[in-house]
C-alpha cells in the first residue's frame, strides 16, 4: 500500500515544485523583460481569462457561441464609459476606475442575460450562428452609439487606479527598474488570472460542473435525473460573458484605446480556435491555447526578419499576422482530427490518466 | 409605391442568391450533419478563380473554371479534412470547418489584397426601366439563374438516382450504407455541389451596384448563414424561404434606411441578424426545421 502511495505523492511533490518555479518566474518577468514581452504577456493573460470563460460554455457546456467578441466589446466599452469623465460628444460617469471595471463585468454578464431566452432554448448550430447575430449587433452599436463608444475612432481607456496606486505611465522605481503601466499590470493581470483559473476549475470540479458536463453529454438524460437544464445554460452563458467583459477590460487597460474593429469576428474565432488547440473543457486547456494563439502573432512580427517566408506587412510576402492565422487555423484541424483533448492532453498524458481515473 | 416594389424586387433578387449559398449549406448539413462553417470562403474561392480568369478566357469560360474550382476546393476540403475525423462528435467537426475557413479565408483575402476586382460579367450597368420601376440587368440575371439552379437541383434532388442517395443517406446513414449507398461518395458530392453553388453566388454578389470582389464580400456570404438558420438547417424548403425572407429584409431595411436613422447607418447589413433572432425565438428550431426527437 505505502508504495502505491509513494508514486502519486512523488508527482504531486513535483507539481507543487514546477508550479512554484512557474510562479516565481511570473513574477520576477517585469524586472528582467522589456515592454514588448510584457504587452504580449498581458494580452495572453487577458485572453487566456477569456477563453476560461469560452470554454466553459463551449467546451464544458457544449454551447458553440461565435458571439464572444460581443461580450468582450462590452466589458472595455463598459470600462470606458464608467470610468472616463463626460466631455468631447463623449458620455462618460467619471466613477472610480474600480467600480467601473466591476461594473463593467456586472455589465457584459447582464448582456449574457439577456441573451439568455436564446442561449437557453437553441443548440449547436443554431446557438452558433444565433451568436453570430451578437457580433453584428455589436458593430453595428460601436459605430453609431458615437457618444458611447467613440463610433470608428474609438475612445480612450483610462488607466485604472486601486487603493492608491494607479497603472498608468507614472514611473515608480522599484529595485531599480522603472515601473510603468505594463509593469504594474502584469501582476494585476496574473492575480486575476489566477483567482478566474481558480474560480473556473472550482466550478468544473464540483455540483455545477458535474452538471454541465452532463448537459453536454447528453441534454435530454440530464434533465431526467434533475439538472435544471434551461437555468444551467442560461446561467453558464451569464458567467461565461463575466469572463469576456473582465477579458475586454484588461484588454482596454493594455491597449489603452478601444477600436470597434478589433472586436470583429477575427477575434470571436480566435477564442474558438484558443480553447481548440488548448483542449475543450479544461480551465489548463484555455490558458495554453491563449497563450499559443495570442503570442504567435507577437513572436512571428518580432522575428519576421528572421524567419523564412514571412515579412513585414505591405512588401508582398506573407505578413506575420497572415502567417499566425495559417497557424492557428491548421492548428485548429490538426488538433481536432490527430490530437483529441487538444495541447494540453498531449503534454501531461500520464497527469491526465490519473485525474480520470479520480473522476470515476 | 414605386419605390417599394423597387426595393422589394431587387430583394427577392438578392434573396435568390442568398438562397443558392444557403442551399449548399443545407445540402452539407442533411447529407454529412456538418454545419460548414468555411462556406463563405469556398464562395471566395469561386469569385476569386473567376476574377483572375475571365480576362484571358472570357467570361463564360472563367466562370464555368470559377464553378468547377470551388466545387474542386470543396471536394478536397471533404477528403482532405472531414473525411480523416474518426469520432462521431458533429459539433467538433463545425469547429473543424472554423479551422479551414481560417485557412482558407486568410489564403484568398491575402492575395486579394486591398484590391477590388472585377468578375467581368456582360451585362455590365445596365438598367432596364418599366413603367415608374428600374432594374439593374445584374439583379435580374441574378434570380432567372438562381431560379434556373435551384429548380434543377430540387429535381435532381428528387429524381436522380444520386439525389435519392443523397436523401437516403439524410435519413438514415447506416440503412443507406448497408443498401450499397456510397456514403464517401454522397458527401463528396454534397461538398461539391455545395461549392459550385456558391461559386455562382459569389457572381451575383460581385455584380453591379456592388464594386467587386473584396475582402468584405466574405463578409456579404455570411447573411447566408441566417438565411439557412431561418429556414431551419435540414429543410431545402426553409433555406429558399430564409434566402428570400433575408433578402427582401436586407433590401427593404436599406432602402429606407433614410427614414430610420434614429436606429444608425448601416442597418441592412444587421436587418437579417435581427430577422433571425425574433425567428428563432419563436421557432427554435427554424421555420421548415424538423425538431429533433431524441431518444435517451
Amino acid at each position: 500500500m505505502s508504495e502505491a502511495l509513494v508514486g502519486p505523492l512523488r508527482l504531486l511533490r513535483t507539481r507543487t515544485y514546477v508550479w512554484a518555479a512557474g510562479g516565481i518566474v511570473l513574477l520576477a518577468v517585469p524586472f528582467y523583460l522589456d515592454r514588448f514581452w510584457l504587452q504580449a504577456g498581458l494580452f495572453a493573460m487577458a485572453a487566456a481569462i477569456g477563453a476560461i470563460g469560452i470554454n466553459l460554455l463551449t467546451g464544458s457546456t457544449g454551447q458553440l457561441s461565435m458571439g464572444h467578441a460581443f461580450f468582450l466589446a462590452v466589458g472595455a466599452y463598459g470600462y470606458c464609459v464608467f470610468a472616463s469623465e463626460s466631455g468631447d460628444g463623449l458620455t462618460g460617469l467619471g466613477l472610480p476606475t474600480w467600480l467601473a471595471a466591476v461594473l463593467a463585468v456586472l455589465v457584459s454578464g447582464l448582456a449574457g442575460g439577456l441573451f439568455s431566452p436564446i442561449a437557453g432554448r437553441l443548440r449547436g448550430a443554431y446557438l452558433g450562428i444565433a451568436t453570430l447575430a451578437l457580433i453584428f449587433i455589436g458593430q453595428h452599436v460601436l459605430f453609431n452609439a458615437r457618444d458611447l463608444t467613440g463610433g470608428f475612432n474609438g475612445r480612450d481607456v483610462p488607466p485604472l487606479s486601486l487603493f492608491g496606486l494607479t497603472f498608468d505611465d507614472s514611473e515608480v522605481v522599484v529595485a531599480a527598474v522603472p515601473f510603468g503601466s505594463a509593469e504594474k499590470l502584469w501582476y494585476a493581470g496574473l492575480v486575476l488570472l489566477l483567482g478566474c483559473g481558480l474560480f473556473a476549475r472550482g466550478v468544473l470540479r464540483s455540483r455545477p460542473g458535474r452538471a454541465m458536463n452532463a448537459i453536454r453529454d447528453h441534454r435530454i438524460a440530464a434533465g431526467v435525473i434533475g439538472v435544471p437544464v434551461a437555468r444551467y445554460r442560461a446561467a453558464v452563458f451569464v458567467l461565461s460573458s463575466m469572463y469576456a467583459g473582465l477579458a475586454g477590460v484588461l484588454l482596454a487597460l493594455v491597449f489603452q484605446r478601444t477600436v470597434p474593429d478589433y472586436f470583429g469576428i477575427t477575434l470571436s474565432l480566435e477564442y474558438l480556435a484558443m480553447i481548440v488547440i488548448g483542449g475543450l473543457g479544461s480551465v489548463s486547456g484555455a490558458v495554453v491555447g491563449a497563450v499559443f494563439v495570442s503570442f504567435l502573432p507577437q513572436l512571428l512580427t518580432r522575428y519576421s526578419d528572421a524567419l523564412p517566408l514571412v515579412s513585414a506587412p505591405g512588401t508582398g510576402g506573407i505578413a506575420p499576422g497572415e502567417a499566425s492565422r495559417y497557424l492557428y487555423g491548421a492548428a485548429v484541424v490538426a488538433v481536432v482530427l490527430f490530437l483529441p483533448g487538444g495541447l494540453v492532453r498531449m503534454a501531461a498524458g500520464r497527469r491526465v490518466r490519473t485525474d480520470q481515473g479520480e473522476k470515476r | 409605391m414605386s419605390t417599394f416594389a423597387e426595393l422589394f424586387l431587387n430583394g427577392i433578387s438578392m434573396g435568390s442568391v442568398y438562397a443558392l449559398i444557403a442551399l449548399g449549406f443545407v445540402v452539407i448539413f442533411r447529407a454529412t450533419e456538418v454545419v460548414n462553417f468555411a462556406h463563405a470562403s469556398l464562395l471566395l474561392a469561386g469569385g476569386y478563380v473567376t476574377a483572375t480568369l475571365h480576362d484571358d478566357l472570357g467570361f463564360w469560360p472563367a466562370l464555368l473554371v470559377g464553378i468547377a474550382g470551388a466545387a474542386i476546393v470543396g471536394a478536397a476540403v471533404e477528403f482532405l479534412v472531414m473525411r480523416r475525423y474518426r469520432g462521431s462528435d458533429h459539433s467538433v467537426l463545425a469547429i473543424v470547418t472554423i479551422g479551414v475557413d481560417i485557412l482558407l479565408t486568410t489564403e484568398l483575402t491575402r492575395r486579394i489584397g486591398t484590391d477590388v476586382l472585377t468578375l467581368g460579367d456582360p451585362w455590365g450597368d445596365s438598367v432596364l426601366t418599366i413603367g415608374p420601376i428600374s432594374l439593374a440587368h445584374t439583379r435580374i440575371a441574378a434570380f432567372v439563374a438562381a431560379a434556373l439552379l435551384i429548380t434543377a437541383f430540387l429535381l435532381a434532388f428528387r429524381y436522380t438516382s444520386w439525389g435519392v442517395a443523397m436523401r437516403a443517406a439524410a435519413e438514415s446513414p447506416e440503412t443507406a450504407a448497408l443498401m450499397g449507398v456510397r456514403l464517401g461518395r454522397v458527401s463528396l458530392g454534397a461538398w461539391a455541389v455545395a461549392g459550385g453553388l456558391a461559386a455562382v453566388a459569389a457572381l451575383f454578389l460581385t455584380v453591379f451596384p456592388t464594386p467587386g470582389l473584396e475582402r468584405a464580400t466574405s463578409l456579404a456570404a455570411l447573411k447566408a448563414f441566417p438565411a439557412a438558420i431561418l429556414g431551419g438547417l435540414d429543410s431545402t424548403t426553409g433555406a429558399l424561404v430564409g434566402g428570400l425572407l433575408v433578402g427582401v429584409t436586407e433590401s427593404l431595411a436599406t432602402g429606407y434606411q433614410s427614414e430610420l436613422t434614429f436606429l444608425g447607418r448601416g442597418l441592412g447589413d444587421l436587418a437579417p441578424y435581427l430577422v433571425m433572432t425574433a425567428i428563432l425565438l419563436i421557432r427554435p428550431a427554424g421555420l421548415f426545421g424538423t425538431k429533433e426527437l431524441a431518444r435517451v
